[in-house]
This record gives C-alpha cells, structure tokens and sequence, in this order.
C-alpha cells in the first residue's frame, strides 16, 4: 500500500478576528483512515475542515491534500455539508438535480461532463436510494436526504469524503445503515466525520480526532476519559444507543 | 375589441408585456427562491435615485435609472463578497436614500414633472419602440446567461458553500446574478413603477411554485401567469381609465390572495 499521506496537516494555525480558532494542528490521513472528529461547539471543526476544503486559508503552516495546495485538488474530495438549512426543505428541486450538482465543474467553459446520467444513478444506486431518482428534495426524511447528500458527494469519484455531522437529526436504525455504507466506500477511500455527537462514532474509525482549539489525535480508535475531559473540559456523561460504540468504556 | 389591436400604443403595451414577462419568469424565480425579494425591492428603489438625477439633467431618465440600478447590484456583490452580516440594515438605508434623492432632484427639475407618477406607478400605455428593442436586449441577454449558467445558479441557489467546494465562483454568480435583477428592474420601472414592480417579480413565480416544482418549469409557468396579469390588467385600465400598474398588482394580487384562500379550504 502507497504510504504517502492524502492529507497532511502541518503545524498549523488559524485566528479569526484575533482569536485564536486553531492551534499547532498537526495530522496525517492515509488511505485506509477513518477519521472522527470531534469536540464541543465551536471547537473549531468546521474551521478545520474549510481549511482542508481549501475554503480558508490557514494564519501559519501548511496543508497538503494528495500532495497539493488544498484549493488546487478539492473538487477531488466529496464533501457532504451539515444539512442544516430549511432551504432544503422547500427548494424545488429533485434528487436527481441534487446530486448532478456533484459533477459540476470548477471551469465552466470546459467541455461537458461525459456521462454524468450514468454515474448519477450510479452513486444513488450505493447508497440504494436509486427508487427515489425523480422526487422532490422535500418529501424526503432525513435520513434520505442525508444519504442523497451523501451520493452527491461520491458521484465524482472522490479520493476522500468529509462528512459535517453525519448523523444530526437522523434515528438510531438509519445511522446504522449510514455506517453501513460509510464501511464499505471505506475499503476505497478515506473518510473523515466531523460531529459533537460522540455516540456517532462507530466501530468503523479507526482514528480520533478530538478538537478544542488543539488536536489531540489517538490512533487506536479508543479515547480515554481523560481526553474527553481535555476536549470538552468537564466530565461528560456518554450514552449509548444499541449500538457497538468503541469510544465508550464501560460504566 | 379587435379595433384596439390597431391602436400603436396598444400594440406597443402588449408587446412590452411580452417581454417583461419573460424578464420575470426567469429572474423572479431566482429571486424568490433565493430569497432576495429585499434585495430586488432595494435595487429598484435606489435606481428611482438615478432616475430622478438624469431627469433633472436632462438625460433620459432610464439611462439613469439603468446605470445606477446596476452600479448598486455590482455594490450589493462586493458586499456579500465581504460577507457583511448587516446587508439587509444597509439596503433599507439605501432604499430611502435612493427614493428621497430622486424626489429632491425631480422637485429642483424646472416645470411641471409630469412623469414622476409614471416611474413611481408605471405606464405600459406610453412604452415607446425604442424602449421595446431595449427590453428585447435586455430579454436576450437574460435568456443568454441563464442558459449559459443555469446547473450554476442552480446549485449557488440551492446550496452556496456546497457550489464553493465544487470550485464554482460563487461570488461571482452571483453578482452577475445581482445585474440580471438590476436589468429586469429597469425593464419593469417603465411599465409597473419602481414602487410596485415587486409584485411581478414575486406573485407570478410564487403561484407557479403552487403547481410546478422545478425551476426551469416554474419559470415557464410563471411567465404565461405574468403575461395574464399584465394583458388583463392593461385591459381593466384601458376600459375603466385605471392606473395600469396599480391595475396590474391589483389583479395579481387578487388572484395570488384568491388562490391561497381556495388552498387553505382544501387543506
């Protein structure tokens, strides 16, 4: 397996108005990587991952994503947003406009795409939401919009996927199938998940990622209560739902 | 009834209704499902500055009224650009500000401004065919970016910081989107007044939206529901000597409030 990292993360900072948002960030993401992020509020992940996105510009250090600057090669990652908006709800459009917004391209006068009908259903069919091709984004449930968001990000073919919290507003049995399909595109690409829901994680990470300002990064997949304690500075009961959920230990 | 259709000026009404019909099909359901209505409202009414500017100068008053419509929607892009979080205080600042320099200067204009009320009220009846080849223009125009653009606008409208991480310039769609609403405003001054050319940009589009639930057929819809208002509005005013733009919301309106209240008894 190729060892070179696809995202590389170095020293890195990012103030915004003076504050300081992110520091000395340190992180490599290889191939077989499954990354969770996580940490309170405002801990600084959507920064993080505007920064990956190429969105932001880091204050100091640098970052790499497959080698490159990270606005040069980000319409390599797929990228599934927090779907927070109403605007989704009553925005006339269906699934299968939503997800060909997946293959547009930064150069609008370049050629177009080949055959983007094709790997439309395509992605649709991995997510099996290919039933609901010619409906409307608002009769959707949130799960089904989630995982059409999600064929969205993976219709181009990215070498990496970053979720913004995946599983807000989703049930426990549809989270499950989302880790279903999130193990599966793992065995192709990296993933990174960003939530502060920590009963999110499933058993599937393999990597930790716990930002508050700092980034304390476990490899193993297990975090101590001690780390939880440093992210989120004070004890924080965790709940388990059903679910196998390597992050808890037992109480 | 058919007699009239002899009529220049009559000719000329239907024609511009045609048109500006067009313009608000497509650039209305931008607006609305963008959810700019504010914006669009602003523009039109810091263009009554201009206009009031080149009226006391003697130009034609659209020329103003064009150049400073566009000049603020290329404003309100740089300002979104920034990110301004305060956009909407600054536009109803504007918005005053664009209406009162057009009266001031058009009260300091010598004589009797008998066209003021036309530009605040609209008159399709006076539409001279020199204004319709510019409509027609600025039609083409419309039709050309919005064809050129349209899976752009699409996926800016729908989700914007989605459309960035795919490497789409986002700010600049959407400035370029800003002068397609500041062109259908000039378009509209003439006919429905820079005080009631919203209702054409949002009723026809927002009634469509009720039957249809894609943009491209919501903006088909709502352009034959706009050129409906307009034809029977231009009729009520010709036959009972209303206003034609009052004459026009009224109908729109109307049907718009009609509509809604059958809807709610379905429900």
């Amino acid at each position: 397996m190729n060892n070179e990292p696809i995202l590389e993360i170095q020293n890195v900072y990012f103030t915004y108005k003076r504050q300081p948002v992110l520091d000395e960030i340190n992180l490599a993401l290889y191939r077989e990587d499954f990354l969770a992020l996580i940490g309170p509020n405002g801990g600084g992940k959507t920064t993080l991952v505007k920064l990956i996105l190429g969105l932001l510009k880091p204050s100091r250090g640098n970052i790499f994503l497959f080698g490159k600057r990270p606005e040069s090669v980000r319409s390599s990652v797929g990228y599934v947003p927090q779907k927070s908006t109403e605007r989704y709800r009553d925005f006339p459009i269906n699934v299968h406009e939503v997800v060909r917004m997946g293959c547009l391209k930064a150069h609008i006068f370049k050629k177009k795409e080949s055959s983007p009908t094709h790997s439309i259903e395509g992605a649709l069919e991995s997510v099996s939401m290919s039933s609901y091709m010619h409906r409307q984004i608002g009769e959707l449930s949130g799960g089904q919009l989630q995982r059409v968001l999600i064929a969205r990000a993976l219709v181009s073919n990215p070498a990496l996927l970053i979720m913004d919290e995946p599983t807000a507003s989703i049930d426990t049995e549809m989270e499950k199938g989302l880790y279903d399909i999130l193990k599966d595109l793992n065995k192709k690409i990296p993933i990174i998940i960003v939530t502060h829901d920590l009963t999110a994680i499933s058993e599937n990470v393999n990597k930790i990622g716990c930002l508050n300002r700092y980034l304390y990064c476990h490899r193993s997949g297990e975090v101590t209560e001690e780390d939880i304690l440093k992210t989120y500075n004070c004890p924080i009961e965790l709940l388990a739902h059903g679910l196998p959920h390597k992050v808890l230990k037992k109480h | 009834m058919i007699d009239l259709l002899t009529y220049e000026f009559i000719q000329h009404a239907i024609l511009a209704a045609i048109l500006v019909s067009i313009a608000c099909g497509i650039i209305g359901t931008y607006v609305v499902i963008n959810r700019i209505v504010f914006i669009s409202g602003g523009i039109a009414h810091i263009a009554f500055g201009g206009l009031g500017a080149a009226y006391y100068l003697g130009f034609n008053p659209l020329i103003g009224a064009s150049s400073i419509s566009l000049l603020s929607a290329l404003g309100l892009g740089w300002m979104d650009c920034q990110g301004n979080e305060r956009e909407d205080t600054i536009i109803g600042i504007l918005w005053a500000l664009g209406m009162a320099i057009g009266s001031i200067f058009i009260s300091l204009s010598p004589g009797y401004a008998p066209d003021l009320m036309s530009y605040l009220f609209g008159s399709i009846l006076t539409v001279s065919s020199q204004d319709l080849s510019f409509m027609l223009a600025w039609d083409l125009i419309i039709l050309f970016f919005v064809t050129f653009f349209f899976k752009q606008f699409q996926a800016i409208s729908y989700d914007r910081e989605y459309a960035r991480t795919r490497g789409i310039p986002v700010h600049a769609l959407y400035t370029i989107l800003l002068l397609l609403i500041a062109i259908t405003v000039v378009m509209l001054i003439q006919v429905m007044g820079a005080l009631l050319l919203i209702a054409l940009i949002t009723i026809p589009v927002t009634i469509a939206n009720i039957f249809s639930q894609s943009i491209r057929k919501i903006m088909v819809c709502s352009f034959f529901i706009s050129l409906v208002f307009t034809l029977s509005g231009l009729w009520l005013s010709y036959f009972f000597n209303l206003p034609s733009g009052a004459a026009i919301v009224v109908v729109a309106g109307g049907s718009y409030m009609i509509l809604k209240g059958v809807r709610l008894k379905i429900n």
